[in-house]
Order: structure tokens, then C-alpha cells, then sequence
């Protein structure tokens, strides 16, 4: 089969309108991925054991299960309870809930990190709880977490085409219509496949100099 | 009930293609893996280029264009594949990829020392990495080996949208039978956390197996 350049031409301009609800998808579920990952680190932290550990199963429940069945999941087992999603919402709540499992890992790794002097010397020095947080360990946490986060956000980036499977319009989706539309599936899933790597790619050069910036956590 | 147990034996199924993919998958992906990982660490420099190319790509694009890639491309390029084959090809060449860079990680993290004592024992090349680097390597390899094969298992979702009847596709096959959603969907999820949890304890075990003896040489 011979690469079609009018053809790809036609279609660039519905990949392109896909490539922005990808886009879309990937930044508001990365956002909600850095609250819900907070979130579950700090339940999973509480001292209280009917709260950490129902959490702590939940979080490797959603760690040991594929993204696609959840994402069916919300889609299509909440409006049995009444609770109906739009496609593209109940695609962003799936990743931010399910990447929220990676992130809450992070930002535990990221708080032990800080030494244990910093805590004893933040109490020597009177520090409320709360001015422990903001003024010592949080600022010493995050930057050691930042090549880590944008690491899961690259991948999930990369995990955006499932959301096709719940019906949302994006990059992937577009391009599979095309391709039953025509017939052709040698340039729009190529293009896909361009589409990822030019992203990608430079993202990737972006996490070498955040990790050289801001050092590595594991 | 009766039906149910129809439905079941149906999801049964699926698990077992589920399982089969999971397996064949690791194994390609390992060998892919040993293959990349050794090559990145080659002294000759195309060999090199050759596997970092491999692994951008790999890691770059996601595992469901390079599936659909491998379904509905390939075949229009003279190489025709079955659902199942373009499965593992793209699973297992996929995870091969993030595998390769923790053997190289793994091998690069050996202390020099132990690179200096098998010179001073002559050992060849082939005998120093066969008897001394990569068993000590391979201990460290087996947790992220163990996150990897769990990537997979949960990759082996995708296929269902190319056709193959996997624990997904029986589970939508269910659905679409029975109307009722919650039942086929909470099954495979809690089956998908079953084979995802006697995965990570198998390697835990081996693990703990193969790092019987290395206590002195790990810091």
C-alpha cells in the first residue's frame, strides 16, 4: 500500500481537533492526578488504621487493575446508580484516579525524603504542625518529586487513546473513523503514531533536565 | 442463577487468554529486554544507536497505537497477524522496552570493583557477565521486572478492542448479553487483581531466592 499524501491532507484537519481533546484530556487529568495523588498520600499516612488501611487496599486495587475496565467502569456502571458522565469527564476521572494512585506514591517517597532532623528541628524551634508543613517540609518535598510527576504525566499522555474505547472524540478515535471511513489505515494510524512521538520526544528531553535540576527521588 | 454460571465460565475463558497473553508477552518482553538493555551497554556504536532507537520508540508511542499499528498496518505491509500474535508482538515488544532500560540501570549499578576483580581473575568477557555482574544484576532487575509484568497484565486490556477475546471483550460479550454491567465488570476487575497479586508474590519469592547468598555484596 502506497502512502497517500491528499489523503492525509483530508484528514489532518479532524486528527488535528483530536489532538487537541488529547491534550485536553492529559492536562486536566494530570491536574487532578496531583490532588487526588495528594489526597491518598496523606490518608494513607493517617494514624488511624480504619482509614489508612481501607485506602491502602483501594490504592493497589486500582495499581492491579487495567485502566480500560475502569474507565467501562465509570462509564458505564454509574448511570445505573444515576449518575450519568460525559464521555471526555468520566475519561478525565478515570486517569486522575488512576494515575492519583502513581502520584500518592511520589509524594510519599518525596515526604520521607526529608530528613528526620528536619521534623525535630522545625519542633525545637516552636513551629505549629501546620508551619511545619508549609514552611519546612513541603518546600524540601516537592522539588525532588517534580522529574517523578512528570513522569507519570508522560504516561499518561501515552495511556489517552483508551478514552477512545469510552467514546470520547480524541486523537485516536478520529483517526480509527477515518480509517473505517476510507479504508485506510496505513497513514492515520502512522500519523497517530507521529502525533505520540512528537510530543513525546521532547518531553522526554524535558524529565533528563528536570531530573538534572531537581535530582532524583525513588 | 443458572445463566450466571454460563456467563462466568465465559469470563473464565477469557481469563485464560488473558493469562496466556500475560505469559508469552513477559517472555518476549524479557528477552527483548536482556537484548536492548546488553545492546545500549555494546561497545559497538550502532548496536547502541540501534537499541536506543528501539526503546524511544517504544516508549514514546503508546501501547495502543503500536497494537493497532501491528493489526491493521502490518498486514498491508506483507506481514499478516492474528489478533492474538499482533498481541504479543506489541505487548511484549512494548514492555521490552521499559525492561531494557532497568537492565541497563541493573548492570550499570554494579560497583566497579567487581569489573576490576574479574580482570584480575581473567575471566573473559562472556564469564564475568555470566558468573558475576548479571547475577547480582538480575536481583536488582526483579522488583521493577515485577511492576513491569503487572503493566502488562493491565496492557493485555487493549486487546480486547482489536477483537480478541480476552477477560475485557467476554466481559462486554456478558454485558451485552445480559444488560447488566456491575456484575461482568466488577468480576474481571477483581480477577485482574487476583492474577496481578499471585504475580507480584511469585516474584517477591524469587526475589528472595536468588538474593540468598548476595548479602555481603549489597550495601
Amino acid at each position: 500500500m502506497e502512502w497517500d499524501w491528499t489523503f492525509v491532507a483530508k484528514i489532518m484537519p479532524s486528527l488535528l481537533r483530536g489532538a487537541v481533546v488529547t491534550i485536553e484530556a492529559t492536562i486536566l487529568g494530570s491536574a487532578l492526578a496531583m490532588i487526588v495523588g495528594l489526597g491518598f498520600a496523606i490518608l494513607r499516612r493517617s494514624p488511624n488504621k480504619l482509614i489508612s488501611k481501607p485506602i491502602g487496599f483501594f490504592v493497589d486495587f486500582i495499581r492491579g487493575t487495567p485502566l480500560l475496565v475502569q474507565l467501562y467502569f465509570l462509564f458505564y456502571i454509574l448511570p445505573d446508580v444515576g449518575i450519568v458522565l460525559a464521555p471526555l469527564v468520566a475519561g478525565v476521572i478515570g486517569l486522575g484516579l488512576h494515575y492519583g494512585t502513581y502520584t500518592a506514591e511520589v509524594y510519599r517517597a518525596g515526604i520521607d525524603n526529608v530528613p528526620r532532623g528536619q521534623w525535630e528541628a522545625a519542633k525545637a524551634t516552636n513551629l505549629t504542625i501546620g508551619q511545619t508543613w508549609r514552611h519546612v517540609i513541603i518546600p524540601q518535598a516537592i522539588p525532588p518529586m517534580m522529574p517523578a510527576l512528570a513522569n507519570y504525566f508522560v504516561a499518561m499522555f501515552k495511556e489517552t487513546p483508551l478514552l477512545a474505547a469510552i467514546t470520547v472524540l480524541e486523537l485516536m478515535n478520529q483517526a480509527r473513523s477515518a480509517a473505517n471511513f476510507s479504508y485506510r489505515y496505513l497513514e492515520p494510524m502512522t500519523l497517530v503514531g507521529a502525533f505520540f512521538l512528537i510530543i513525546s520526544i521532547p518531553s522526554v528531553i524535558l524529565l533528563r533536565w528536570l531530573e538534572r535540576r531537581f535530582g532524583k527521588v525513588e | 442463577m443458572d445463566q450466571w454460571s454460563g456467563y462466568l465460565a465465559l469470563i473464565f475463558s477469557g481469563a485464560l487468554v488473558t493469562i496466556q497473553l500475560t505469559i508469552y508477552g513477559c517472555a518476549l518482553a524479557l528477552f527483548m529486554a536482556f537484548v536492548a538493555g546488553l545492546g545500549r551497554l555494546s561497545a559497538h556504536a550502532p548496536l547502541r544507536w540501534l537499541a536506543t532507537a528501539y526503546i524511544e520508540f517504544f516508549r514514546g508511542t503508546s501501547i495502543f497505537v503500536q497494537l493497532f499499528w501491528a493489526y491493521f498496518v502490518l498486514p498491508l505491509l506483507g506481514v499478516p497477524l492474528s489478533p492474538f500474535q499482533a498481541g504479543i508482538l506489541a505487548l511484549g515488544l512494548n514492555v521490552g522496552a521499559y525492561g531494557a532500560e532497568v537492565v541497563r540501570g541493573a548492570i550499570q549499578s554494579i560497583p566497579k570493583e567487581q569489573y576490576e576483580a574479574t580482570t584480575a581473575l581473567n575471566l573473559t568477557r562472556w564469564q564475568r557477565m555470566r558468573h558475576v555482574i548479571l547475577p547480582q544484576a538480575f536481583v536488582l532487575m526483579l522488583p521493577t521486572f515485577g511492576n513491569n509484568a503487572i503493566e502488562l497484565l493491565k496492557g493485555t486490556a487493549v486487546v480486547s478492542l482489536i477483537s480478541l477475546s480476552d477477560m475485557t471483550f467476554q466481559a462486554q460479550v456478558v454485558r451485552a448479553q445480559t444488560g447488566s454491567t456491575a456484575v461482568p465488570f466488577l468480576t474481571i476487575l477483581v480477577l485482574y487483581f487476583l492474577i496481578a497479586s499471585v504475580f507480584s508474590s511469585g516474584i517477591r519469592g524469587l526475589e528472595h531466592r536468588l538474593a540468598r547468598g548476595l548479602e555481603g555484596t549489597r550495601s
